[in-house]
């Protein structure tokens, strides 16, 4: 693979946020001077499906898309969304885990079971791990909605960008009502 | 300016750059936001047609009358189109016309992966096919000026990943392009009877002819030519893949993939000692290279079906797979799309699932409504087929069974109206149901023309399904309120049972529709773990936010209400709609309101 490319992959469920995140770390790198490229599946993904988005950045990116065995950070809003992505990490690929359970179908009618012993495994297997109960810190920012902001804070802290940088784009981002809030669940997921 | 872009937002910048002002389309994954972000640049009309067929035929009507037109649609709406398409391609487009065809390989919303380079050979029409987003802004204007330097309709041809995916753009101004708008009367040239369709189909080889010629020295087939020991022709996005896996090689970048520059091809052969096909879906450039006497490697090595990605291209070539860590099958639960909490395909899925019926399905959300546990669906096959083939099902095994269709209100429109009109012709005895949501819900709530307002959002008249439907000669024509699900229950029972062809409009808007709206919120509801008798009733709806918790994964004390109870249904009411079918089923009484404060 283009070793001066280093490819973040966001994976979660329709409706996690996980786009949105996406959205702004690309601002970010892009601001801080890298080509970027930015891909996610759209369409049916809007239904409570699984949605994942590939960041890759650069001096120069051709690919919007990494390969399996790629990916040099797994960001995953959801646990179970977490052991579906794991071959695009590379073998010394770090891992940022939102401490979140949303049931699939099957797992809801009581036909299959959800993977209980999730964190256990990707710790084996990888030894970057990092579990961040986002749900429960972004309350304390006041608000549950904003744990993919959390997850976002604990992110930049992964990405050797200045804090300032992160700060604009949020601020361009977030409109005025709910930026303060989003800027301490983003300060809060920063220092996890 | 520099600004991060999908290759659609690209599409419709790059038109309103080059000054376009005329655009048609009918929604469609993954072309949808081109005509929705083009129709918000000033001083452009925009409009969403019944079909792709109209769109096409709309923007021929506008090219004739001096316009630049743009049509777009996804790559099965050029099945749709492909009527006025080929003989489009005898008579010329006059003031210029370039129909956007998104492809999507790997079937991400689509349900079939057809490889649209075909239509540009068979209907002999040029094809650029830009491989991000800078490129796509700057091929669409390279295509109306082609379509007007050689009087021919253009195809820009995108797959999912250009049209989705982000990359950065440079903004330029608006360039102000004449256009000689006016009528033209060209009977040899636009009246297409065999006569003059003979001649025009002359001067069709004589442009492919002159066309041949432009893409030998066109600027975007290009070489680049750095390690000789191999050699790589590709156009689009599988250009990127390959780049990214290969940077040292050489390449042949094709920005044209119909027709080829064939000198420029042997040109490239001669510089470099092996060559490789990289291409998405069919063998399009890879066959058409080997009928030129060229060894290449393609398809045997690379995969025909499914997107690519850069570890795909480098593992077909090397034969080496990707170093990833070597994991145990997890064979984890599945996480497909659902339909919507509050969605109100649920209600009449469910019914219609308890009926012992043929459903013959259509495109749109409530395809979903196939799965576990509605299963209310037993067949899809395009737009509109689900009528046609309700009906001729029902003719062969007249008086066995009867047969349903299901069909949205788009989707109705847009294919599903000549078939009923069959139907009533040909004496049915099937029951057709519009999902009527008010929108088209699929795609993401595109105005159509029984919604009453534009692509613009201007006011218009309404299509009044009723009145149609009674005009196409129907029988039996019903309204009912899936919500209500005892009264859809009893009426889709007696138009089973009623002689002649019928039709069900189950009306209620699309739940996201209602939010867009800001329809007043319904109140959610919760289920009294003590009333819960574990039946699992509620369950048979596939509603998100039900879940089923056995008693030993519970955290509180509940006493069995029968013997055999292992667990209860819990409601996450943070995204309960509160439409109330779980409600309806509940004959433990057990689902109520959430009390605000509680």
């Amino acid at each position: 693979m283009n070793e001066s490319v280093r490819s973040v992959l966001l994976v979660g469920v329709g409706g996690q946020g996980t786009i949105m995140a996406s959205d702004i770390l690309s601002a970010v790198m892009i601001s801080a001077g890298f080509d970027v490229k930015k891909s996610e599946v759209h369409g049916m993904a809007q239904r409570g499906g699984c949605v994942s988005s590939h960041v890759r950045f650069g001096r120069k990116v051709y690919s919007p898309l990494a390969g399996k065995g790629d990916v040099s950070l797994l960001v995953s809003f959801e646990k179970l969304e977490t052991l579906r992505y794991l071959e695009y990490l590379k073998p010394d690929g770090k891992v940022i885990i939102n401490n979140e359970e949303i049931y699939p179908p099957s797992v809801n009618l009581g036909e299959a079971a959800y993977p209980g012993d999730a964190i256990d495994f990707i710790k084996k297997h990888f030894k970057d791990v990092k579990v961040v109960d986002a749900t429960a810190i972004a309350l304390r920012s006041g608000d549950k909605r904003m744990a993919n902001t959390v997850i976002l804070g604990v992110l930049s802290s992964y990405m050797d960008i200045e804090v300032g940088l992160w700060e604009d784009v949020l601020k361009e981002h977030f409109p005025p009502k709910i930026l303060e809030g989003n800027m301490n669940a983003f300060r809060l997921g920063r220092g996890v | 300016m520099k600004k991060l872009m999908s290759g659609n937002e690209a599409i419709a910048r790059g038109a309103y750059e080059h000054g376009i002002t005329f655009a048609s389309a009918y929604p469609g994954t993954p072309s949808t936001e081109i005509l929705e972000e083009f129709s918000g640049y000033e001083g452009v009309y925009a409009e969403w047609t019944p079909n792709e067929k109209v769109a096409l035929e709309v923007g021929i009507g506008a090219a004739l009358g001096g316009a630049r037109a743009l049509v777009v649609m996804k790559h099965v709406g050029v099945n749709v189109a492909a009527d006025p398409l080929f003989t489009l391609s005898y008579t010329g487009t006059e003031g210029g016309l370039v129909i956007v065809s998104a492809d999507d390989p790997s079937l991400h919303s689509s349900q079939n992966e057809q490889d649209n380079r075909h239509y540009a050979r068979a209907a002999k029409i040029p094809m650029l096919e830009p491989a991000d987003s800078a490129e796509a802004k700057e091929f669409i204007k390279i295509a109306f000026r082609m379509s007007e330097e050689f009087d021919t309709p253009v195809f820009l041809r995108t797959t999912t990943r250009v049209s989705h995916s982000k990359s950065i753009v440079q903004l330029e101004d608006k360039e102000i392009h004449e256009e000689k708008r006016g009528i033209r009367y060209n009977p040899s040239k636009y009246v297409m009877v065999p006569a003059m369709a003979r001649q025009r189909r002359v001067e069709v080889e004589k442009r492919m002819e002159r066309l041949s010629k432009f893409a030998e020295t066109f600027p975007e087939n290009r070489m680049e030519i750095n390690d000789t020991k191999i050699g790589i022709i590709t156009a689009g996005m599988p250009y990127n893949y390959a780049k990214d896996a290969f940077p040292g090689y050489s390449y042949l970048k094709l920005g044209m993939v119909h027709p080829l520059p064939r000198d420029l091809i042997r040109e490239f052969a001669s510089k470099v000692e092996k060559i490789y096909v990289v291409e998405e879906l069919d063998p399009f450039i890879e066959e058409q290279v080997r009928a030129m006497g060229i060894d290449v490697v393609g398809k045997e090595a690379l995969p025909y079906t499914g997107e690519f990605d850069p570890a795909i291209v480098k593992t077909a070539i090397t034969g080496n797979e990707a170093t990833v860590v070597s994991l145990p099958d997890l064979s984890l639960p599945p996480r497909p799309p659902n339909l919507c909490p509050g969605c109100p395909h649920r209600g009449l899925f469910y019914v219609l699932g308890k009926f012992k019926v043929f459903v013959t399905g259509d495109i749109g959300c409530y395809t979903l409504a196939f799965m576990k546990p509605l299963e209310g669906m037993h067949s899809t096959i395009c737009m509109g087929a689900s009528v046609g083939m309700a009906h001729g099902m029902d003719k062969v095994i007249a008086g066995k069974e009867k047969v349903v269709g299901v069909i949205g209100d788009s989707t109705f429109i847009h294919s599903g109206i000549t078939p009923l009109l069959n139907m009533a012709y040909n004496r049915s005895n099937s029951l057709i149901i519009i999902c009527d949501n008010r929108t088209t819900a699929m795609t993401g709530m595109q105005e159509h023309p029984a919604t009453g307002f534009t692509l613009h959002g201007k006011e218009t008249r309404a299509l009044d399904f009723v009145k149609l439907a009674e005009a196409l000669g129907m029988d039996n024509v019903r309204v009912v309120d899936p919500f209500d699900m005892k009264n859809t229950r009893r009426v889709i029972k007696e138009e089973l049972s009623t002689e002649g062809p019928s039709l069900v409009i189950s009306r209620a808007p699309c739940a996201l529709l209602a939010v867009k709206q800001k329809t007043a919120a319904r109140i959610p509801l919760r289920i009294d773990p003590d009333k819960c008798t574990g039946c699992k009733a509620c369950l048979g709806l596939g509603c998100p936010p039900i879940s089923w918790k056995r008693f030993e994964d519970l955290d509180m004390k509940i006493e069995k209400k029968t013997k055999k109870q292992e667990g209860i249904a819990v409601i996450d009411s943070s995204i309960c709609n509160g439409c109330t079918l779980c409600q309806q089923l509940c004959s433990a009484g057990a689902i109520e309101e959430v009390v605000e404060n509680e």
